[in-house]
């Protein structure tokens, strides 16, 4: 018996080799520690002709310091982030928010990569193909309308990775591979607002670290979820505060769980002024104007605006009795 | 399209001509009759198929076969390999850690792993450690009591050895 669709299995050595299989392959998708593509495939989610095994490329899973920055290459595993020395040092929130990721068995095999470009999800979506069938499919795939927005023309299957806001908040860059070397970019933008095409990598291009630069102040994440193991974020908020004194000299904060990408909050109304009820107003108010929650998961779109806005509220009481 | 697969399960090695599109989880079940090792979701969500892959649990339901090429593979038949009961098992059914059974082998080996890397773990890291692991019947509470007990003996075991 097998579960997957039909499909040729390359296994490249080097990131080179990788990036010239994609570049040449139609359609080509990668599979790293695979929670999320093989459960995705398995639900007929998707056909890929070619599917690239990334985990054989041993060149993507250090983490170095380079000048004043840490890489952490893509295909670091979400358990050595956990418990990693160097990063648990320098960005204790980035180790946290990895060990609230799915359960232990999940953290052994999922990558930094594979977390940070996982498939958006949605109650029309992560289901069977008989359901879906019965459903007439929906916008994101095999389908041609949105359950969750019905006169839409784009897909808002959520954003739901609890890495990416963290990284964000810290204010860390994607280093992407592609055939002419490496370009990088700010984690934000590699993310665009549409759940059916929510990476904006192109088809020949490959995420291959982040790096991150020192953290002047305190960061952390915070989750809401249903269970505290196993489950998505229903919503997630990372902050990176610099305190000065009595004022926030600098802030920095993202979201998931909202939207069809991780989005940073504008929250430039509170540089300058003391953490207290005025400034978490402000917060809270520039929260709700920033995120969309709409029906794509089981807990209402109210439940999850206000659990995001009440967490936001304690984040920022930690990070700021710390900071 | 099928590739060499070759691998260690269960202490042999072993090398098969497998689909490309195979999941590890079909491969021991259907290819190497080891059903021990259980699928009960579609999607990672409840551990019942963990083994482990070179002492680390894995998800065999959301990895491929070929993806363990040149690994160690232990399913839980291979834990009782001289067919008495490690101390994990024996501890799994004196404190009637396993109701229906069916989480049963993801659960002693999500457990193993965790002795394995860490052979005195407090109470919070062994349900941290099984925190993947799903009971339906919500056995939890014996289940941790059993990690206990099972790291307890070694413990005393080690202490005698120490004595020795």
């Amino acid at each position: 018996m097998n579960a997957l669709p039909d499909f040729r299995l390359h296994r490249p050595a080097t990131l080179d080799e990788a990036v010239r299989l994609k570049a040449q392959i139609e359609h080509p998708a990668c599979v790293a520690g695979g929670s999320d593509i093989l459960v995705n495939l398995r639900r007929g989610l998707a056909k890929p002709g070619d599917l690239i095994d990334l985990s054989g490329l041993r060149d993507l899973d250090a983490i170095e310091r380079i000048g004043d920055e840490l890489w952490i290459g893509a295909l670091t595993t979400l358990a050595r982030l956990t418990r990693d020395g160097a990063v648990a040092a320098a960005y204790p929130a980035l180790a946290e928010a990895a060990a609230t990721v799915a359960g232990p068995t999940h953290r052994a095999a999922a990558t930094l990569g594979g977390n940070l470009c996982q498939d958006t999800r949605c109650v029309y979506y992560n289901q069977s193909e008989w359901w879906r069938d019965g459903n007439a499919y929906c916008l994101k795939h095999c389908g041609e309308k949105c359950h969750v927005v019905a006169k839409s023309d784009r897909c808002y299957a959520t954003y739901h990775g609890d890495l990416a806001p963290v990284l964000m908040a810290l204010g860390a860059s994607a280093i992407v591979a592609r055939a002419g070397g490496l370009r990088r970019l700010p984690v934000e933008n590699l993310f665009r607002e549409d759940g059916a095409h929510y990476l904006t990598l192109a088809p020949d291009e490959i995420l291959a670290a982040i790096a991150l630069p020192p953290l002047n102040g305190r960061a952390a994440y915070v989750k809401g979820r249903v269970r505290e193991s196993v489950d998505f974020p229903l919503t997630g908020i990372a902050a990176a505060l610099k305190r000065e004194g009595d004022v926030i000299a600098a802030l920095r904060v993202a979201i998931t769980g909202m939207n069809s990408a991780p989005l940073m909050v504008d929250v430039s109304k509170l540089i300058g002024k003391p953490w207290n009820d005025e400034t978490a107003t402000l917060l809270s108010n520039a929260l709700r104007s920033r995120a969309t929650a709409l029906a794509t998961t089981l807990a209402g779109p109210k439940y999850r605006r206000r659990a995001m806005q009440g967490l936001a509220r304690r984040l920022m009481d930690q990070v700021w009795a710390h900071g | 399209m099928k590739s060499i697969l070759s691998v260690t399960v269960n202490g042999r090695r072993r090398e098969d001509a497998i689909p490309d599109n195979l999941l590890l989880i079909d491969y021991l079940r259907d290819g190497l009759g080891l059903t021990g090792t259980k699928q009960g979701c579609d999607g990672g969500e409840c551990g019942a198929c963990t083994v482990l892959v070179d002492d680390e649990p894995r998800l065999a339901c959301s990895t491929l076969a070929l993806q363990v090429q040149g690994r160690r593979v232990e399913t839980i038949e291979g834990l009782a390999g001289d067919g008495d009961l490690t101390p994990l098992q024996r501890a799994f059914q004196d404190k009637l850690g396993t109701e229906c059974g069916f989480c049963t082998p993801g659960m002693i080996l999500a457990a193993e792993a965790l002795l394995r890397r860490n052979p005195h773990p407090g109470r919070e890291e062994i349900k941290q450690a099984l925190s993947g692991n799903l009971c339906r019947c919500a056995g939890h509470a014996q289940i941790v009591a059993a990690v206990e007990t099972a790291a307890e003996s070694r413990k005393n075991e080690t202490a005698m050895e120490g004595a020795r």
